[in-house]
Formats: structure tokens, sequence, C-alpha cells
């Protein structure tokens, strides 16, 4: 497990958590923050994210190392505790519940990736991995702190560009399955499905 | 060899690891990850691709030998496999093991060993391609 060394960290750095079992793409997802101006801390396992944070029974929910994480990105696929466990862990703990939480997995199936919204998640990455989704979700991170109207407006904003953006998409990638439909009015911002759309927009966004 | 002629080596290698599909854009996003601070980033990734990828063929090996086969654990090493190989832009070594899987998710025990024979076939042409391909890429670097 590799620890921030660096003394005084920069207060204005967002510090990521990546958590991915597998090496390669752990020095992948390494690279790919920092070179989009993050610190990173990399760990293998859902199990160590949660000592990182301090989510241990034993430490109760106080970090041990004292640097805030801004984001955690974890891969789904891990033995032992998934990436999807470990959201819920993150997302039901009054401590880090606000931390935003971006899966990453390789494969697009729809019910997982629905799945991991309603548990709270921020994003759906699709491996392999791209700078340009990187760059996207350090995007949506700063885009955070605005209020409920803003990014109600932003939503409503992105799924009109995402209907017009869905009769020319070509990704191979789109499940077969029929999506569910989206709202006709704006004003049901206020459910799951405009937002789970804008998500879904990304998902075809990709390559 | 000249600094031209092996900068000209290097390019029409990389153009035909493109062309003939050994390499897909992941491959790109890895080399544009490379700069001054990480001088042997993409060397390090391939490294890292290997010692996984070795690992992982023993295991699926160990697996597809034992009785009865465990189906389950041979697809979740090939997922694995598939995932390292997609992430450093191995297409061809991507493709076979997709095509593994499917023999893995009918429990088709001959279809899944003859398919890995074609993905330690694979596996072994990319990464001698690749040796090669990195070697003269580190002789260029170093020739005046």
């Amino acid at each position: 497990m590799e620890v921030a060394g660096e003394v005084l960290a920069s207060e204005s750095q967002l510090h990521v958590l990546a958590v991915d079992d597998s090496h390669v793409d752990r020095k992948v997802i390494e690279k790919l923050l920092k070179i989009s101006s993050c610190k990173v801390t990399t760990v293998e396992s859902g199990a160590r994210a949660l000592q990182f944070l301090g989510l241990d029974e034993e430490k109760g929910s106080l970090g041990f190392n004292g640097l805030k994480v801004n984001l955690i990105m974890t891969d789904y696929s891990m033995p032992g505790m998934t990436g999807y466990e470990l959201l819920k862990k993150i997302k039901r703990s009054s401590a880090f519940r606000e931390i935003p939480v971006v899966i990453m997995s390789s494969e697009n199936i729809l019910t997982r990736i629905d799945s991991c919204l309603e548990e709270g998640a921020e994003e759906f990455l699709v491996k392999p991995v791209k700078l340009s989704d990187v760059k996207r979700v350090m995007n949506d991170c700063i885009m955070r702190g605005e209020t409920e109207g803003n990014k109600r407006r932003r939503v409503d904003k992105r799924k009109f560009e995402d209907d017009n953006h869905a009769s020319s998409s070509s990704s191979s990638s789109i499940p077969s399955s029929p999506s569910s439909p989206l709202p006709s009015s704006p004003s049901t911002a206020a459910t799951s499905s405009p937002l789970h759309s804008l998500k879904r927009a990304k998902l075809r966004d990709h390559n | 060899m000249d600094r031209n002629r092996l900068h000209n080596k290097v390019a029409s290698m990389r153009r035909s690891l493109f062309d003939q599909g050994y390499l897909d854009d992941q491959f790109i996003q890895l080399e544009d990850l490379q700069d001054d601070t990480n001088p042997n980033f993409v060397q390090e990734v391939v490294t890292l691709f290997y010692n996984d990828s070795a690992r992982l063929i023993q295991n699926i090996e160990q697996a597809l030998n034992s009785r009865p086969i465990d189906f389950c654990k041979l697809d979740d090493y090939m997922h694995q496999f598939k995932g390292s190989s997609s992430s450093i832009g191995a297409k061809k070594v991507t493709n076979e093991c997709t095509a593994f899987r499917e023999y893995c998710n009918a429990e088709n025990a001959e279809g899944c060993i003859r398919s890995f024979q074609q993905v330690k076939q694979e596996y072994a042409i990319l990464k001698r391609k690749l040796e090669v391909y990195l070697q003269t890429v580190r002789q260029a670097s170093q020739t005046a």
C-alpha cells in the first residue's frame, strides 16, 4: 500500500484514493490521476481502502493519516470486497458518505451500473479508463460544490444534450436491453432518472 | 545503426503493431502518459503485465487440468487476464480472452482448452514483438 509521503500536501490538490486489485490498472490510474494534478494513494483492496480511511472497527471513524480524501475511484470486481460493497460501506458511514465514489469496471452491465448509481456512485467508468474519463471526473468533482438548483439546471441541460447526442451515438458498448424512457418533463429532476440518463450519456460518450 | 535509421525503424515497427491489430488506442494512452518524470512508464506497465500474465497463465493451466473443471474460477482468472491486456491495449490477446470466456460460460471444456492455446499463442507473439519494439525504442533514445 502506497502511503502519501509528502509532508506538505497542497490543500488545493484533490486527493484521490484509487482501489484496484490489478497491478497494471493501479499503475495506470495512478499515472492518469497524477497527470491530472491529483495527489494519489493506491490500495489493492476494499479492506485496505477502509483501513486507509480509518473505517476500521478498531480505529473508529477517524482517518489515521490526516490527509483528507476528496474522491474514491474503485474497481468493481475485486476478490473479497467488491467495489460495490466498498461503495455501500462508504455511503453508509456518517464520516465518509460525502466523498464521491466512482466505480470502474471492464464489464458494461446495465444492472450493475444501475445498482452502483442507485447506491450513490458518482459515475460508472467502463475500463480501460482513459485520460478523458479522469478529466471529466475531475471536472464533475469540482462542480460538486454547486447548489442543488445549479445542479438541476445542469442536469436538464445535459439531458437535452443527451437526447441530441443519442441519435448519433455509435458506440458498440451500448447494452442492447431497452433503456428506461427519459422523463419528458424537466421538473422531474428530483428523481434519479435524469441524473441516471446523464450518467448513461457519459457511458455512451466513452469511446 | 545511426539515429535517423533507428528512429525510422521504431516508427515503422510501431505502425505495424497498430496496423496488424496487435495494439489499440489504449497503448497510445500509455505512451501519452510517459514523460520526463517517468521516462520508462510504458516499459514499467508492460513489465507488470508480463508478470501478471505469467501468473494467470499458470493458474489457468492448473484450473484446466483439474477435474472437475471449476469454470467459475477459470472465468475469474480470464477476467483478470482480459482486464490487464485491455489496459495495455493488447487487442488480439483481449479478443482471444473474450472468446475463451464464451466457452467458459458455456462450460465447454474442449472449447476452453483449444481457446486457451490461442490466448497463449497471441500472448507469446505480442510479448516478443513488444520486447523487440521497446528495446529498439530504448536504443533509439540512447543514440546520440
